[in-house]
Formats: structure tokens, sequence, C-alpha cells
């Protein structure tokens, strides 16, 4: 159990730049290994799905944040807390829908993108789609299920980067499975 | 003061950890039964209480306590649920079982990837920070 006995402080930083190149070479795998964009987006999305169940997990211990009552107020726990914590940046939140129900991300700075440059014959590649899947995972774990999507890339030649976030509906406790 | 038991819970029921340090007398039932009753009441606590309060609560059921023994309550917002059973004489364990989710649970199960989350956990690394947490803790003793 010696490999546990160095203390792991909390808030542990790497740099950023080995995250985003390991996202980058993730990517372009993935672009060599499927025949189409659309199949590349589809995984990014389900590996961020994975990713995002058990990052839930980290968020709520370090940040001790409650339930959030409201969908605005987890917009705002998604922006300030959420991105601040993993990626460093707070995305801009806007272009909320009548009901509440529906809202943008901008990710002006998005650092995952930083070195990154769409080759040619990929324009519906989402280079950062993982990011959805993520935040679809997460919200799940707390009982949001929530359709995510990305309705501009910078990368693909959009003014800027945006990713929309729509409540489906809250899901039910499980109840005790009944023997009787 | 001491700790009698642990158990965890997952959202969907599946008790995904049980210890016991000071348990005299047991419940003569099958551990499976057991977990499925202690989930099943703790269920309708949850819904009892929040449904019996007379106004808004933020925390819901935290812990009841009979002649003999006190039971503590703690769910995450992800609906892990953390009980544990003291005697008497143990005041609020919040810190405590948050501790046990933040700092062991997060650590050695969800950060180990092949620690699966919808299953009893197997990790004997998760076993024993745990052991070792709850035998340092002042009211152990």
């Amino acid at each position: 159990m010696s490999r546990q006995s160095a203390v792991r402080a909390d808030n542990r930083k790497v740099s950023a730049e080995l995250f985003v190149l390991t996202h980058g070479a993730l990517v372009a795998q993935l672009v060599k290994d499927y025949e189409s964009d659309e199949e590349v987006n589809k995984q990014l999305d389900k590996m961020g799905y994975n990713i995002g169940v058990r990052l839930v997990e980290d968020f709520l211990a370090r940040s001790n944040v409650g339930r959030c009552h409201d969908f605005r107020e987890t917009a705002d726990v998604i922006a300030k807390l959420g991105f601040k914590m993993f990626l460093g940046f707070s995305p801009v939140i806007t272009n909320w829908s009548a009901a509440s129900d529906e809202f943008s991300l901008i990710l002006d700075n998005n650092p995952m993108a930083e070195f990154a440059e769409l080759p040619e014959g990929h324009e519906g590649l989402l280079f950062s789609n993982i990011l959805c899947g993520v935040l679809r995972g997460a919200l799940e774990m707390v009982q949001m299920e929530v359709d995510v999507w990305f309705v501009q890339d910078a990368l693909r030649g959009d003014e800027t980067t945006e990713i929309r976030l729509k409540f489906i509906r809250k899901l039910e406790d499980a109840l005790p499975a009944g023997e009787d | 003061m001491t700790i009698y038991n642990l158990y965890v819970f997952d959202r969907n029921g599946t008790c995904l950890y049980y210890e016991s340090w000071n348990r005299r007398k047991e419940s003569n039932m099958s551990k499976d039964e057991e977990f499925k009753l202690m989930y099943g009441m703790l269920y309708s606590i949850k819904s009892f209480v929040a449904r019996m309060s007379p106004s808004e609560s933020k925390d819901g059921f935290l812990n009841y306590r009979t002649s003999k023994y006190k039971l503590h309550f703690y769910e995450t917002p992800t609906g892990l649920k953390f009980i544990m059973n003291t005697d008497l004489s143990v005041g609020t364990t919040r810190d405590v079982l948050f501790n046990i989710y933040s700092k062991i649970y997060v650590e050695y199960v969800v950060k180990n990837p092949l620690c699966r989350l919808d299953e009893p956990i197997q990790s004997e690394l998760f076993a024993s920070k745990l052991d070792t947490y709850i035998r340092s803790l002042n009211i152990f003793n």
C-alpha cells in the first residue's frame, strides 16, 4: 500500500497541455479508426458519458455543493464551479429559453481545442464532443435527463463555440425491490 | 462511544458495502434480506420525513435513535447513501460520513476504473482504508 502513502494533496493540478494533447491524440486516433465523422462524434460522446458519471462524484466530493433546485442554479454550478474546477475557465451562460429549460454555454477560450485544426474533409467532426457526453453523464447521476449538443464550433468556422443544454425530465428515485 | 456498523447503498438500492465492528447481536436473517429491509426502511423514512415536514427542509432525514443505538444517514446528490450505527453518546457524524464518501469512496472506488459502480465493492484497498479511518475516529472507542 506504500504507493498511496505519499499524501495526495487535494486540487492536484496537472499541466493543461498534457491533457489537451492527450485529448487531441485520442481524437486523432478515433478519426483513423472510424469511417465517418458522425461515428467519431458518437464515440467521443459515449466516452464523455462514461467519464461524466464518475467525474460527478469527484466534483461533489470536492465542492460539497448540495442539490440544485432549478435549472438556472444547475447552469451556474456547471459554468462557475464545474468548468472552473476541471478545465480552469468559466464559460458564459446565455440564450435562456422562455421556459428556463434550455440554455447555452459559450466557450470562447475552449482550452481543449487550443492546438487543434480540423483536417480537410472532416468538416463534420466535433472536436470537443466529449464535453457533451461528460455533461450528460454527470447530470444523469443527479437525476436530470438532459440533451447536450454543439450548436456552433469555432473550429468549424463558426463565430464562437456554443454548447446547448436542454432539460428533458427529472429522473425519479428507484423504489426498493418488492419482495412480497 | 463506539461505532457498530456501516452500510453503503447506491441509488438503486444495491448494498455496495457492509462492515460491522462492534455488533453484538445479528438480525437472524440473511444479509441480503437485512440489506433490503434496511433500504426499504430508509426509503420510507425519507419520504415520510419529506411529507411530514412543516416547512421546506434542505437536509431531510439525518438520524434516528432508539433506547439502544443511533442510526446516522447521509445521502449524496447522486443518491449514494451512507448509514452508520453508533451508540447513543455520539453526536452529529455528518463530517465523518462525508469524509467516507469524499476521501475513501471517491478516491478508491470512483477513481478506480476497474471498480464497477453498481456492484458490491470488492476492492481490498477500499476496505482497508475504510477500516483504518473508522478505527482512527475518536468516536470509535
